[in-house]
């Protein structure tokens, strides 16, 4: 029992230190969120509720400006919907890392805070991923979401604009430095990533292929590329992350 | 307004929780086990590129970002290291331009 204990604090332990930098990465782009709602109107307090009940930056700055021009409620699910439907690829993936004690319970709770730094990071563990450990995972960058966006519509004008725009790209350079690692060491890896890379490009810039929402390219550069990847280089053990 | 807020919620969590809940054995179909595998790196590559070109005040300054990003990203800094470094170069770079 005791060891049980200890066991579940160490993970949850290793979860909250390994979501150290989603949690400072999520500060400041919530604070631009946080920017952005108060500029829009809203109080600092309700941008910060806004970011607790979602979790979710391209959702929440869309859902935003749907707030703002007054949308129906059929538009604002089918927007949601649309870009926030990569999570539930981010969840199935998941489902496959999970350590055999995850219940529907416990996962009925850490389905919460699937996030796409929150899942690159639980994802990219090389042990089964257990409760205690989502939760260390998820809480703290929650917080500090929610947090952000508060500290962003109480600052609003203060924050220099040179200093938002450096902020920008603080998650982007995230994604980057959970993706390069591994593609070194697997070629295969930086192949799909070449293809999604490659995609997503088109999709953006071709003329009417550029109309497809943002959440939905992604889905598509998604399934496509995994796709190729898993029909030209199955994996044999697709446990543990970096094989 | 409470009800638009809440109705995001509720869509984002259900998409969030349906899968995890209705998948609750392991994937035996090699395939679709080598997919999922994928499934992390083509996301998030195809959620940074291009969108990272636009994240800034500059173009200039956004390739700036990338290219140290990748190099920090490639000698295997951790995550906030990187994303420090990137947003100072942007930040440097756009007192230039």
């Amino acid at each position: 029992m005791e060891e049980q204990k200890i066991t579940t604090t160490n993970e949850f332990l290793c979860g909250a230190k390994d979501s150290t930098p989603i949690a400072i990465g999520y500060l400041s782009v919530s604070f631009t969120f946080g920017i952005m709602a108060a500029k829009a109107g809203f109080s600092p307090w309700v941008a910060g509720l806004i970011s607790l009940v979602n979790v979710t930056s391209a959702g929440q700055f869309a859902g935003l400006q749907l707030m703002i021009a007054g949308t129906t409620y059929v538009e604002m699910f089918l927007t949601q919907l649309v870009i926030n439907l990569r999570y539930a690829l981010m969840s199935l993936s998941l489902t496959q890392k999970l350590s055999r004690d995850c219940h529907t319970i416990k996962r009925l709770v850490m389905a919460f805070g699937v996030t796409d730094e929150i899942f690159a990071v639980s994802v990219s563990r090389n042990r089964p991923v257990t409760f205690p450990y989502m939760l260390g995972l998820e809480i703290p960058p929650i917080l500090c979401w929610a947090a952000g966006s508060v500290l962003g519509g109480i600052a609003n004008n203060l924050l220099p604009a040179s200093v938002q725009s450096a902020l920008g790209l603080a998650l982007y350079a995230m994604f980057i430095a959970i993706v390069m690692p591994p593609a070194r060491k697997n070629p295969h890896i930086a192949i799909v990533a070449g293809i999604a890379l490659t995609i997503s490009c088109i999709l953006r810039f071709v003329p009417v292929l550029k109309q497809i929402s943002s959440g939905f390219a992604i889905i598509i550069c998604t399934v496509v590329a995994a796709g190729i990847g898993a029909l030209l280089f199955p994996v044999e053990n697709a446990q543990g992350g970096d094989s | 307004m409470a009800s638009y807020i809440l109705l995001m919620a509720v869509t984002t969590y259900l998409i969030r929780m349906l899968p995890l809940v209705l998948f609750q054995k392991e994937i035996k179909n090699k395939y679709i086990q080598s997919f999922l595998y994928y499934v992390p790196f083509a996301c998030l590559t195809a959620m940074t590129i291009p969108a990272i070109f636009f994240a800034t005040g500059s173009i200039i300054s956004a390739i700036a970002g990338l290219v140290v990003a990748v190099f920090l990203g490639w000698r295997g800094k951790s995550l906030p290291t990187v994303a420090l470094a990137a947003c100072i170069v942007v930040f440097v770079v756009e007192m230039f331009v």
